[in-house]
């Protein structure tokens, strides 16, 4: 019988191939429950889940709590803004106070990086991860590669360029691990400012020209513009990013081949993609919302599992 | 011990017939009938059944799905293993029709227990009935009992029925092992 080789998944880097198939098959089977006319099942019914998000999010919160809730789990769901940490409590004092009430498994987005990790050794619960800083993103990663594998039969062999601010993005190097696990070739695109400085070193080429990494793509994930982690210019304006590294109708009929498209959300329409991209029948955006749903209910119910 | 011979190959035909034919004996033309083989073991069954009403009896196009009962099951962290799902594939709605689940071995009835909620994201069916090759009486932890049966068996806690099906690469045969055997 197969399970997960981990206890939390705190990232790409700590799970394994074997992992990532068991949790796509899993999640085959979580698509199919989403779409029956009761969405629901009741494997989770004596699971309480803590989702405690220290930075903003909609989608992936949303997200979370549908996938708890489609399972039957108990959900608390607890924003920084409006609790104690504003009054000066620590994380593992803010997370065991929660824990008290007896909750099994918390989900948690905070701003640092390995802040997942760190509660994973100081606290006794499972923990998923929902983004730490410019680290990880995990559950993102493995949406993104369920939603290829999905399009475009598998992942393996593929090539896809990551386009836009690395430097930054959790999602980018999630992405970089789970795509290299499953056999997928990975290629970065964006201005040298927000390029990490040894990216190489992952296995990943760096390529300068828009043009050129589609040419070359199967799948281009073209990520988010994040002002809110741009702490000083790193370009001159959204109109001169838009116009070296964002992609409009016109640039993606002339490629020589039909590309998939993907983005993480939110889009900044006209910044990384136009309108008439995002909403073309190559994009792939909202599949990977769907998608998204079922991947976290497989990473929840596998985890869940594995709780004594 | 050796394993013990419940049913051979022709005894599996000959029963095999014999609950087609009580199943058309009940629905008649099957207009408001649907199969429902239960994952895993269920699915074999289900389909040979399908196959006989088809070509000896001519009634064709009886819609018949595959119903999964992982999420539904009762010992969700009551076992150490994390319980491995199936397909399900039900292309049809199951509101007010007649629905025959089928299944291998009706042991502790949890399995139709959890199918009996499983079911009901599809709808609201008019009348369930269960169908099993093999009934391991006495051993039952819940009332549920079938309507179809292809043979009784009284079988100890320790010991294991096993249904082989051609298409698992065996002979079709059902088997009686000890629990090391399984």
């Amino acid at each position: 019988m197969k399970e997960l080789s981990v206890n939390h998944l705190l990232g790409i880097k700590y799970i394994t191939k074997n992992d990532i198939d068991l949790i796509f098959e899993t999640a085959d089977h979580f698509k199919e429950v989403i779409n029956r006319p009761i969405k629901k099942v009741p494997s989770l019914r004596d699971i309480t889940i803590a989702n405690i998000f220290f930075e903003n999010s909609t989608r992936t919160k949303l997200s979370f709590e549908l996938a708890q809730k489609r399972l039957s789990a108990d959900v608390i769901s607890f924003s920084a803004a409006q609790s104690s940490v504003k009054k000066g409590e620590t994380l593992i004092d803010t997370v065991n106070n929660i824990l008290s009430m007896k909750v099994d498994m918390v989900v948690m987005r905070h701003s640092n990086p390995g802040a997942a990790y760190f509660l994973s050794k100081n606290v006794n619960a499972s923990i998923v991860n929902a983004g730490d800083g410019a680290h990880e993103h995990p559950t993102q990663a493995l949406l993104d590669s369920y939603s290829i594998r999905e399009k475009l039969g598998e992942v393996a062999g593929k090539k896809v360029v990551i386009v836009g601010d690395i430097l930054h993005s959790r999602v980018a190097l999630s992405n970089i691990f789970a795509l290299q696990m499953q056999g997928a070739e990975v290629r970065v695109c964006g201005p040298k400012t927000l390029m990490p400085k040894h990216i190489e070193s992952l296995g990943v080429k760096v390529e300068s020209n828009l043009r050129k990494a589609l040419e070359w793509c199967d799948v281009a994930n073209m990520l988010r513009v994040q002002n809110e982690r741009l702490d000083f210019s790193y370009f001159p304006s959204a109109r001169e990013y838009s116009q070296q590294f964002g992609l409009d109708k016109e640039l993606l009929d002339s490629l020589s081949k039909e590309i998939v498209v993907m983005h993480p959300g939110p889009i900044n329409r006209g910044v990384e993609i136009t309108s008439d991209v995002a909403d073309s029948k190559q994009s792939i955006i909202l599949d990977q919302v769907e998608n998204g749903v079922a991947v976290r209910m497989a990473v929840i119910y596998l985890l869940a599992s594995k709780i004594k | 011990m050796n394993p013990k011979v419940l049913l051979t190959s022709k005894e599996v035909d000959i029963i095999l017939h014999r609950l087609a034919c009580q199943l058309i004996e009940k629905h008649l033309d099957f207009s408001n009938t649907l199969l429902i083989g239960i994952q895993p073991r269920g699915k074999f069954l289900a389909e040979r059944i399908q196959q006989i009403i088809k070509t000896e009896y001519g009634i064709e196009d009886i819609p018949l799905g595959f119903l999964d009962i992982t999420f539904f099951r009762d010992d969700f962290r009551r076992s150490s293993k994390t319980l491995e799902a199936n397909k399900t594939q039900i292309d049809f709605l199951v509101e007010d029709k007649k629905v025959v689940f089928i299944d291998d071995v009706l042991y502790t009835g949890r399995s139709i227990r959890a199918a009996l909620t499983a079911i009901q994201s599809f709808g609201r069916p008019a009348e369930v009935e269960l169908l099993v090759l093999i009934d391991r009486r006495f051993s039952r932890h819940l009332p549920i009992q079938p309507d179809y049966r292809g043979r009784q068996v009284d079988a100890i806690n320790d010991e294991v029925v096993r249904v082989y099906w051609s298409e698992d690469g065996q002979d079709d045969s059902v088997y009686l092992l000890q629990q090391t055997e399984k």
